[in-house]
């Protein structure tokens, strides 16, 4: 699909996701939550999909952003909103600062060492965070009550997240067109060679897991918001939901590609909610059973199994000069 | 006509076996070297160590003047000194096209840089280096996708893109239909002339060598055996025996 | 923090007390250790899922409790069932995913991983159990320091395992046809061993040493459906640490981190024994791949 019929299903998109909470209004704390998938998603491709580097320790990021939020909301003083989005803030910085450290230790590690050390990273955050009083150990936090109706509560951040993921979506078509998304192919397909042809591997991958962990933090340092309640184990560092979620959306809808991490996330996201009215108690036992048989049966996602159906809509095709 | 590489006295052991010892070897600036020996003779681990993919137990390396001995392979390689890989290394999920901008110099740069599109300079370059090795119409499909002499190809093409000033070649030939081999080595001789690039090149294929090469080093049980013109190199009886497993 | 250091200069048998605990749950966290390093050497498979066996098999040894029966009868029936469900879940999917990415392999045993403690919620409810072994307390040392005896039965029961699979390993044609099949799955194969069935047997033994070891735990310490990731993260460790073909090494290591944990867990307070393992996972394997750094290669 070309550049610009990719634009105009982004429009349509656009339009519909900001009619969307109007349209069903009763499901709007769901529609807030779908928009934060796809940013889970989106921000986890740039170094999975993208890079190669597999980690099942983004959601330190989101968690640091989600406790700074808290805690700037709690001690400063300052109104909701204001006191929010200086929290968001706070948080991506943090979160940025904490991947450049992390990145340094763990990014030199490579497949599954590093899968294993994120996961390790994201459980010991978790088991950190429980133990800590000063943000509320085991019991976690809560955030302030939103200022207005409970609808537009939701409502709020219905936009909040859709326009932060729009900016994202934006951010990463570009940015994957740039050398700097070349350069995170290449590491991907093939690191020796990479370093072999000069490239700064090192850079590019913390550059990498540091973007998204930007967007985590300021993800993070409104979900606590939304969710009115900060829990080390179970919201904020939740490692065996959020965490596995992340790569499961975009292995779903195809890592590695735009518009799959978004897929895989919608699709996630509408099937769980699904399985949440209908199934209750077993409703995580069914996405134990969805997790292993999309690894199993349909690694390659919806778009890679697209690409390797119909190579010629993708540009994979032998062109005469 | 200086000495554009210069080994001294390389010596590389893994673990009780030592790959190279004490071996010497000069590159001059625009010439094709060619670095021969019997199977386990050290010539892989020579190339590992001056590409800095390992370090050297003894010895020194030094390239263009300056000593990169200690230098990883990022670093070796943006001075200029680019080489290519046996088993054939590509950017599989790519198309050839990405494989080759992604070879441009430019992504080895500082981050800020990157943040750019590939240029329009860059994509003719890659069109015209695809079309030099015979690539062009092939150049949106995937890498990986691509046969094994084909990916042989594309790699030397994006090894030429890096715009190196000397090549190190793995057995380039190595797996190659025997019908392609001549259009190979007449890419290679016209990278050497008309674009100066150094070629320093392991072979197994005795014609191949002998017909590119101007100096030929011969390597065996890790030590430098014999060096001489291919003529004398061929004519060599301690080459022979090497060869053939006279001890 | 600091208050703890003290007392245990105060009290130096506490540290007896600290180090005997942790040597006996040490043992058991060689057992499956050791079956994680047979299913990783031999068909190069991280198995996510194995501290949920661990669980499962103590689960199985509790539900004996329930129906009135000993509970030490779970030590075998949790490894036979244990083992029959390795063999299942081994052909239904573990072995799509052995020649794939090892990425492929992890996600998907971390899959089963959460599908299993959502199933064990399910079936037996979210609360801590523990199994009554019946069995009381020694006292040494002036009553200064306890040994619970089923710890000991534990620990030595472990000891047994381990020497019974080592046997199994050296003397039997499947121990053999296994060991083959580690150092060289296509040597193997050409000799006719049938590799598809070698792993499944793996797996399934990794399944019942787990069940077994889970039966001990759960009578000498205690169970719940989502402590099961600590159990998979201490076998990775000492895998990490002991290398995988070295049961004595495994078993020092097992001992060893069974030690430090114990003593962690005092020092800084049992709500953080946990975050101790996990770091230590993170501290282990940084650790490793800056070893392999300066050699200038990486842990992949």
């Amino acid at each position: 699909m070309n550049g610009r019929k990719q634009t105009v299903l982004a429009l349509v998109i656009a339009v519909t996701a900001l009619a969307l909470p109007f349209l069903a209004p009763d499901y709007r704390a769901q529609i807030a939550l779908l928009w934060v998938m796809v940013l889970f998603a989106m921000t986890w491709d740039i170094l999975g999909g993208q890079t190669g580097y597999n980690s099942f320790g983004n959601v330190v990021f989101f968690g640091i952003g989600m406790y700074a939020s808290a805690v700037v909301q709690r001690d400063s003083g300052l109104s909701y909103f204001v006191a929010l989005f200086l929290g968001m803030g706070l948080g991506g910085l943090i979160a940025v600062a904490v991947a450049a450290v992390l990145g340094s230790m763990v990014l030199r590690m490579r497949g599954h060492y590093f899968a294993i050390a994120t996961l390790g990273l994201g459980i010991a955050a978790a088991e950190l965070a429980a133990g800590w009083d000063y943000i509320g150990a085991g019991s976690g936090m809560t955030t302030p009550l939103f200022p207005g109706a409970p609808g537009n509560q939701y409502l709020f951040f219905c936009y909040l997240f859709f326009g932060l993921s729009a900016v994202v979506f934006c951010l990463l078509a570009w940015l994957y067109r740039t050398r700097f998304g070349l350069a995170l192919n290449a590491i991907r397909d093939n690191e020796d060679k990479a370093e072999a042809m000069g490239l700064r591997t090192g850079l590019y991958k913390t550059a990498a897991w540091m973007i998204a962990a930007f967007f985590l933090g300021l993800t993070g340092g409104a979900v606590g918001n939304l969710l009115r309640f900060v829990d080390p184990r179970d919201t904020a560092f939740a490692g065996a939901t959020y965490g596995v979620w992340m790569v499961l959306m975009a292995i779903l809808g195809g890592k590695g590609t735009l518009w799959g991490p978004v897929l895989g996330a919608v699709i996630f996201h509408v099937t769980q909610e699904l399985l949440w009215t209908h199934l209750l108690g077993w409703q995580r036992v069914a996405l134990g059973l969805i997790i292993v048989a999309i690894v199993v049966f349909f690694p390659q996602g919806l778009l890679g199994w697209a690409r390797e159906r119909w190579p010629e809509r993708f540009g994979h095709k032998v062109e005469a000069s | 006509m200086s000495d554009q590489l210069v080994v001294e006295q390389a010596t590389k052991r893994f673990g009780g076996v030592v790959a190279n010892d004490g071996v010497s070897i000069a590159v001059p600036q625009g010439s094709i070297v060619g670095l021969i020996g019997p199977n386990g003779s050290g010539k892989t681990t020579l190339f590992n160590s001056i590409v800095g993919y390992h370090a050297l137990d003894a010895g020194s390396i030094r390239f263009e003047g300056q000593e990169i001995t200690r230098l990883r392979v990022p670093q070796i390689a943006r001075l200029g000194l680019i080489r290519t890989f046996q088993q054939t290394r590509i950017y599989g999920k790519m198309t050839c096209m990405e494989n080759m901008a992604a070879s441009d110099g430019e992504c080895g740069r500082g981050l800020l840089d990157l943040m750019r599109p590939v240029s329009a300079e860059t994509r003719d370059n890659a069109e015209a280096l695809l079309e030099f090795c015979g690539l062009h119409s092939k150049r949106h499909l995937r890498a990986g996708d691509l046969s094994f002499g084909q990916q042989k190809l594309l790699e030397f093409a994006m090894a030429l893109m890096a715009k190196p000033s000397m090549l190190l070649l793995d057995e380039p030939t190595a797996g190659i239909n025997p019908t392609l081999i001549n259009g190979l080595i007449e890419r290679l001789k016209r990278a050497n002339q008309d674009l100066g690039i150094t070629l320093l090149v392991i072979e197994h294929n005795m014609r191949v060598i002998m017909n590119l090469a101007e100096h030929i080093y011969c390597l065996a049980h890790g030590e430098l055996l014999a060096s001489g013109t291919p003529d004398e190199i061929r004519n060599d009886s301690r080459v022979i025996d090497a060869y053939l497993g006279a001890h | 923090m600091a208050d703890n250091i003290q007392l245990l200069i105060d009290a130096p048998l506490l540290i007896v007390q600290l180090l005997l605990d942790g040597i006996l749950i040490g043992a058991i966290f060689a057992v499956a250790a050791y079956g994680m390093a047979l299913v990783w050497g031999v068909m190069n498979v991280i198995n996510i899922v194995q501290g949920e066996y661990v669980m499962l098999g103590g689960f199985i040894a509790y539900q004996m409790t329930l129906w009135n029966l000993n509970p030490f009868l779970g030590v075998p029936v949790a490894a036979l069932v244990l083992f029959v469900l390795g063999i299942g879940v081994y052909y239904a999917i573990i072995r799509r995913v052995v020649d794939k990415d090892m990425f492929i392999s992890l996600l998907a045993t971390f899959g089963l991983s959460i599908l299993m403690q959502q199933l064990m919620n399910q079936i037996w409810g979210s609360q801590v159990r523990t199994a009554q072994s019946g069995l009381s307390t020694w006292f040494l040392f002036d009553y200064q320091v306890t040994v619970s005896q089923v710890k000991i039965v534990a620990f030595v029961g472990a000891l047994l395992i381990g020497l019974l699979l080592i046997l199994f390993l050296k003397r039997t044609r499947l121990g053999q046809a296994i060991r083959a099949t580690a150092q060289n799955p296509r040597a193997a194969r050409v000799l006719g061993i049938d590799t598809d069935r070698v792993f499944a047997a793996t797996y399934g033994i990794n399944a019942a040493l787990c069940g077994a070891a889970g039966a001990f735990v759960v009578m000498a310490y205690s169970v719940h459906p989502y402590t099961g990731l600590p159990y998979t993260v201490r076998s990775f460790m000492i895998v990490i640490v002991a290398g995988l073909g070295n049961l004595p090494a495994v078993i020092l290591a097992g001992l060893g981190l069974g030690a430090s944990e114990t003593m962690a867990g005092f020092i800084l307070g049992v709500q953080f024994q946990v975050a101790f393992v996990f770091c230590l996972l993170v501290v282990i394997l940084v650790f490793r791949n800056t070893m392999l750094g300066r050699k200038r290669r990486y842990l992949k």
